[in-house]
């Protein structure tokens, strides 16, 4: 018995996941790296 | 080198460096992609399936080069007591356990056609496991060390020396493959030479420079929140000794 696959099934989920994945990383980072900076200067002013 | 490791300095360079690497890299990585998608051939084995190397090789690249690279500072750190060596290696960590943790799953999903299976316990997928808990490791011992004492006199290297030591995995995950049995194909790209045809390797590099520098910029953005979250502390800090310092006075 043989299985039989549709390979562009696998090569989608494979690349939906590492796109999101890295995209979401990318946003998570820039988004908290401009808070710190905000609250950065935020207390230097205050 | 050391000149370029000032923590003002590289802020100025990172102010620009950071949105550039990241903005080129998702051009890169993207084009790259769907160049691998629609544009590249189907294996004469694997069929389409081999479109996911695009994706699997840079993460697995990228996982390994961000111990590297925590590796390297945390030597840096030790001996030299650099500044940035430390918050660089801090800063690697996370988009180091996520590449990882990417190329382990897409592994598996290439795995699940072209093998028959979703895992096998053999040298190259364990081996790429334990980095992944390493990275874990790296993660859970940092945020312990900074919430000690010694940590915030800056007098804590667990974390440098757990960096140092876990770089043994990187050849045994290299090796791997030429070391014991293995359903994980050999290298197909050594230093110089490559057994890939160009209608894959082209994009397979492009997508592997797209994908470090969007890792680089991470990490860059990664560096300037761990500086600016200190910077405040230590602000915060001084304001707190200067409004304490009267009352003290008047006690005495």
């Amino acid at each position: 018995m043989t299985e039989t696959f549709d390979q562009w099934q696998f090569v989608i989920a494979a690349y939906a996941l590492g796109g999101a994945t890295t995209l979401g990383l990318a946003v998570y980072s820039w988004l908290a790296m401009r808070r710190a900076e905000a609250r950065r200067d935020k207390v230097r002013e205050g | 080198m050391h000149g370029f490791a000032n923590p003002a300095r590289f802020l100025r360079i990172a102010r620009w460096a950071t949105p550039l690497c990241l903005l080129l890299g998702f051009a890169l990585a993207a084009g790259a992609l769907v160049w691998g998608v629609f544009f590249a051939p189907a294996d004469a084995l694997q069929g389409d399936t081999v479109r996911i190397v695009y994706l699997h090789v840079p993460t697995a690249w990228l996982g390994m080069g961000g111990w590297s690279a925590i590796a390297i500072a945390s030597f840096t750190e030790i001996v030299w007591r650099h500044p940035l060596a430390g918050i660089a290696a801090r800063a690697v960590a996370l988009p180091g356990a996520v590449f990882t943790a990417l190329c382990l799953i897409t592994g598996s999903i290439w795995g699940r056609p072209a093998w028959g299976t979703w895992w096998v316990w053999d040298g190259r997928l364990t081996s790429m496991l334990v980095l992944l808990f390493l990275y874990f490791g790296y993660m859970a011992l940092d945020a312990a060390a900074r919430g000690s004492q010694q940590a915030r006199q800056g007098q804590s290297r667990i974390t440098a020396i757990f960096g140092l030591v876990g770089a043994v995995n990187i050849p045994v995950i290299h090796y791997s493959v030429t070391w014991w049995n293995s359903l994980h194909q050999p290298p197909s790209i050594t230093m110089g030479k490559s057994a890939m045809a160009a209608d894959f390797l082209v994009p397979l590099l492009i997508a592997t420079v797209g994908f470090s520098l969007i890792f680089g910029g991470i990490v860059m953005a990664r560096m300037r929140t761990i500086l600016a979250d200190e910077q405040a502390e230590a602000r915060l800090r001084r304001k707190a000794m200067r409004a304490q310092a009267p009352v003290a006075g008047e006690a005495w």
